[in-house]
């Protein structure tokens, strides 16, 4: 009996995320929302901080937002073998898509109208990652952190103009950020 | 074979360093892949974006599966993939554990604090190169005056406009510049 209820959670668990995988456009938090939806009003399999906390930490982690996601809730739900199943069934629906596509995107690209329509939706997708931008920059200007602003210009300026490597830009202000962790607990606001 | 190494080993690092969501991935895509590796042109890029923005999923996976199956099958899709997963699991099982076991994270804000910043300017950076290309067709070394785009000009003041104002959705900019975009230029030609 217990057996044909694990096998079963795990079943829902997999049809959970490779259907709202399969039909989430847009960010991490997008889906994040729908988790929600789904895990704590739905199924009812966890509460509602807990989904917060998980959107928290799938936030500060590396890698995508909706992956993590279902890694933590995975392993919440069933373990190890949760987080394999869930994490499965989120990347299945982007990887079949994905493939059919570039298989044929060399007769997909060389058709005139679909190149011409590529070609013109840059800018568009120009205008979505600049409008991102402009959200996220405001948030941290917001903030009135001055050194943090100050970052925020100098890795752009760096990246940008220098071609100085993402990873550099990252460590450095890890670094930074190590560093102010240790100063505020030597003044002792830890 | 060792070209499926590079593949693990890009994707590893993309999966590892875009703290902050989707976008801030492109960077690190376009540096490993495009730049480092040379393994799709900057335009191909570009339309490997436009692809992903109008499919659903996140846009690592999205970008590992193209990249994969582009430069070596199904089988280097399914190595892309789990090298760029592969971080996230180690790390968000790890971070599980001892979510569940303290709930309590406190210095780790902190240092979160101080890479948003970094992650704002990588993906901003991303954003106007793609800007450039859409604009005069190259990078902004190699800018010819001559070369504007008013059509792509005006499309990304308008999509723009249309995000910042009406929040439009991504997808419906995308499509909506497309379309709109597709046309003037079949009329004009």
């Amino acid at each position: 009996m217990e057996e044909v209820k694990k096998e079963n959670k795990l079943w829902k668990l997999f049809i959970s995320t490779f259907t709202l995988s399969a039909f989430t456009f847009g960010g991490g938090f997008v889906i994040v929302s729908l988790y929600k939806e789904k895990f704590v009003e739905e199924f009812g399999w966890i509460k509602e901080d807990e989904m917060l906390d998980i959107t928290a930490i799938a936030q500060s982690s590396p890698g995508p937002i909706p992956v993590n996601a279902s890694i933590i809730l995975g392993y919440k739900l069933h373990g190890v073998l949760g987080s394999l199943v869930a994490v499965i069934g989120t990347i299945l629906p982007p990887f079949i898509i994905i493939s059919l596509i570039s298989i044929f995107y060399t007769q997909f690209r060389n058709n005139k109208i679909i190149s011409i329509a590529l070609q013109v939706m840059r800018a568009g997708v120009a205008a979505v990652i600049l409008n991102v931008v402009v959200n996220l920059a405001k948030n941290v200007i917001e903030t009135k952190h001055k050194l943090h602003i100050f970052l925020m210009i100098i890795a752009f300026i760096a990246t940008y103009f220098f071609d100085v490597s993402a990873m550099v830009i990252i460590f450095t202000c890890l670094f930074v950020g190590l560093t102010t962790v240790f100063l505020d607990y030597r003044k002792g606001e830890i | 074979m060792s070209l499926l190494l590079t593949l693990f080993f890009s994707f590893i690092q993309v999966g590892l360093f875009s703290v902050g969501g989707g976008y801030a991935a492109i960077p690190l895509i376009q540096e490993q892949i495009v730049e480092k590796h040379q393994l799709l042109t900057m335009a191909e890029f570009t339309d490997l974006i436009t692809i992903a923005e109008m499919t659903p999923g996140p846009i690592t996976i999205n970008s590992a599966t193209f990249v994969g199956q582009r430069v070596y099958g199904t089988l280097g899709a399914v190595v892309c993939s789990i090298a760029a997963i592969l971080p996230s699991f180690i790390i968000c099982l790890t971070l599980a554990y001892f979510y569940y076991k303290y709930k309590n994270f406190s210095g780790v804000q902190t240092v979160l604090a101080s890479l948003r910043p970094a992650v704002v300017a990588l993906i901003a950076s991303a954003g106007v190169s793609i800007l450039m290309l859409a604009l005069f067709n190259s990078n902004i070394n190699n800018i010819v005056l001559s070369d504007f785009r008013y059509l792509e000009f005006g499309l990304f003041v308008g999509g723009f406009f249309m995000l910042r104002k009406f929040k439009a959705s991504a997808i419906s900019v995308i499509l909506g510049t497309g379309i709109i975009g597709t046309a003037i230029h079949i009329i004009i030609n």
